[in-house]
């Protein structure tokens, strides 16, 4: 065995390997600068930022402009800090993420297991919907939301982001669902199982992969979205990519970049723990369909 | 009435029709096997037995109940798929309860069935194990034993040892057998795979482009099929057909003509006493010829107790040595025809050889209907 991959292997003596070490180690750094400055001046007080070289590490550390950030930052009108609109977010995401992540799978599981007629084209309408651009629906959707009475509300933007989730959920766990055999489905069939028995019995259990992939999708979008969540809600509602944009917008005299950049880093700080703890499912999922198993 | 009685059923698909006036009854115990190319419609047939197809029009009757639009789960009906459709998620002992639990089977009994299966198919050391860490073997034994558990009326089989490997196949055919003898219970059995209808079954039907082209025993399907297509589907390598004549050789006696070898030769050859052929549609008409690679031979091995043996001068074009036998393949009637010599006969490619044809075991076919006239 060993001697087969000595023969196929490429050929690399130790200095190419080094080498190669040394530009993805480049690489890397380059790719991290933006974020290492970030931090670096997050952690800075703001007299150093302003008299001085950004690159430049603190003289003195502190985590000043982080607690600024967090809770008494001047905020659009009201000095609240990043706080309550962080939670506002999370209210929004978490039951936005589980509903959206939910009916893709029930959809995707009518759509390649209880075929009916036009399910093509119903399927097609849906997908369709992911190529929409969200400017198109801002006006009807606020129409909808007024008749509703959900308007402003936090619950109005998880409509919102729920609909438009929809079409992306659907096409993962319908692509997923498509490579599960269905005399699976018969088997259940005959051993009497029903519709929902079947599916969350036998369907969702096999479906880990593609929710890790749907929840990463739908966690990260719907986080960063700031377009509905500017439109669709009021001060006490608004989540977080919003309230970051008044607290860097907003200001009482001087600009203080320290806490900005720390509000920053608060603000994604989600969507990179849930890469971090769920990244490595996120391409087995996406690899899943391909692979027979 | 029978016990599994399927009257007057055909399925179509908007405008394409896939079963056509399909009959057959079942006896209590029955081993049937539906035999045919691949879309031929006897997994359709076996799918609308099993209720996950509906039947477009006729009846179908299990115990004398009518099935038409009764739920799969409430025939008493138990399946074994070719992909075993074994559920992924769960242990072999869950996949094996999992039809029980469904229907309501109380936890101590469930667990009691799942011992007295798993000991039948001796898959005890594996009730733990995820289907995924199962062989294919091990796998076809759980699918028979989530089949078995539920003590069917109706067992049907969808093409379930062709995902296995040549061996286990074999092995499991037997056991398939085995389990049908033992359990007398009553099987309806889908193959491509004639062999397997041939050793399995205590009935056949042969299907083909939506129609039953036969029904009978291995035995009557084999020795007297009813058309070419039966005749060339069943047996390996397949029947001989040939073109040739027939002929009136005095009254009372009728034989046929062929051509033998690539030149223009012919011979006629005579029937055997008890041959009914209707001599006024068919005297000095083209028909096609039917015989089997073992009812051609070399003389010391033709049948003893065969009627009439009718001794052929042939050039040998090929010999196959199988192990068990060899194939020499020569040329009759301009095509080529394997006979089936034993193991070890001396005959040479190229060289003449003399062929025993056993003239009991011709059959006869119109070459405009293709059935069979004798």
């Amino acid at each position: 065995m060993a001697s087969i991959t000595q023969d196929t292997a490429i050929n690399t003596g130790r200095i190419t390997r080094a080498l190669i070490y040394l530009f993805l180690f480049l690489f890397a750094l380059y790719y991290l600068l933006p974020f290492g400055i970030m931090v670096l001046n997050s952690v800075k007080p703001l007299d150093e930022i302003l008299s001085g070289n950004m690159v430049a590490f603190p003289d003195r550390w502190t985590i000043e402009p982080w607690l600024k950030a967090w809770s008494t930052a001047q905020v659009g009108i009201e000095p609240t800090g990043l706080a309550p609109y962080f939670w506002n977010s999370i209210k929004v995401v978490i039951p936005a993420v589980i509903i959206s992540t939910l009916l893709g799978a029930f959809n995707g599981y009518i759509l390649t297991k209880w075929r009916f007629k036009g399910d093509t084209i119903l399927f097609g309408l849906m997908l369709f919907s992911c190529f929409i651009p969200f400017q198109i629906v801002l006006i009807p959707m606020a129409r909808i939301l007024g008749i509703t009475g959900l308007a402003g509300s936090t619950s109005g933007l998880i409509f919102v982001h729920i609909v438009y989730g929809i079409g992306f959920t659907t096409l993962y766990f319908r692509n997923y669902y498509k490579a599960i055999p269905n005399e699976l489905i018969m088997a259940a069939q005959i051993d009497g199982a029903g519709f929902f028995r079947i599916f969350y019995r036998i369907m969702l259990p096999v479906s880990g992969p593609i929710i890790v992939v749907c929840v990463i999708w739908q966690f990260t979008n719907i986080w960063n979205d700031f377009l509905f969540g500017a439109s669709f809600t009021d001060f006490d509602s608004q989540p977080m990519t919003v309230a970051l944009n008044n607290l860097v917008s907003s200001s009482t005299g001087v600009k203080e970049y320290n806490v900005h950049f720390a509000g920053a880093i608060i603000a994604a700080l989600p969507t990179l723990l849930v890469y971090v703890l769920a990244g490595r499912y996120f391409v087995r999922g996406l690899m899943a369909g391909s692979v027979k198993g | 009435m029978a016990f599994l009685d399927i009257k007057n059923v055909s399925k179509s698909y908007e405008k394409l029709t896939v079963l056509h006036d399909i009959n057959i009854a079942v006896e209590e115990g029955e081993f049937l096997v539906l035999v045919g190319p691949s879309g031929c419609g006897k997994s359709t047939l076996l799918n609308m037995i099993a209720g996950l197809e509906e039947i477009t029009s006729g009846s179908m009757t299990i115990k004398g109940q009518e099935m038409n639009g009764v739920h799969p789960s409430k025939r008493n009906i138990a399946m074994v798929f070719q992909s075993y459709a074994l559920y992924p998620n769960m242990t072999v002992a869950d996949n094996i309860a999992f039809g029980l639990e469904m229907h309501g089977v109380p936890k101590a009994e469930r667990l009691k069935a799942v011992q007295d299966v798993s000991g039948m198919l001796q898959i005890e050391p594996l009730l733990d194990r995820k289907p995924s860490q199962l062989s294919g073997g091990q796998r076809q034994r759980v699918a028979m034993g989530r089949a078995l558990v539920r003590n069917p009326d109706v067992f049907l089989f969808d093409e379930p040892l062709s995902n296995l490997d040549a061996k286990l196949r074999v092995d499991m055919r037997t056991e398939i057998k085995k389990l049908h003898q033992d359990l007398g219970s009553t099987i309806v059995y889908v193959t491509h795979d004639q062999i397997e209808a041939m050793t399995l079954s205590t009935r056949i039907a042969v299907m083909n482009g939506g129609h039953i082209q036969q029904l009978g025993t291995p035995k009557e399907i084999y020795d007297n099929p009813a058309n070419i297509f039966v005749a060339s589907f069943m047996g390996s390598p397949s029947m001989n057909i040939f073109p040739a004549i027939i002929r009136e050789i005095e009254s009372n006696l009728v034989g046929v003509e062929i051509s033998i070898g690539a030149g223009a030769e012919t011979k006629v050859l005579k029937f055997a006493p008890g041959t009914r052929i209707n001599l006024q549609n068919f005297k000095d008409r083209k028909v096609l010829l039917g015989i089997r690679p073992e009812a051609i031979t070399d003389p010391d091995g033709a049948d003893k107790a065969a009627q009439i043996i009718e001794l052929i001068d042939n050039t040998v074009e090929v010999t196959e040595p199988a192990g068990s036998d060899t194939y020499v393949i020569s040329r009759l009637g301009g095509q080529e025809a394997v006979a089936r010599m034993r193991a070890d006969v001396i005959v040479t490619p190229g060289e003449k050889a003399v062929f025993a044809l056993n003239m009991d075991r011709v059959v006869i076919f119109d070459p405009q209907t293709e059935e069979r006239i004798n």
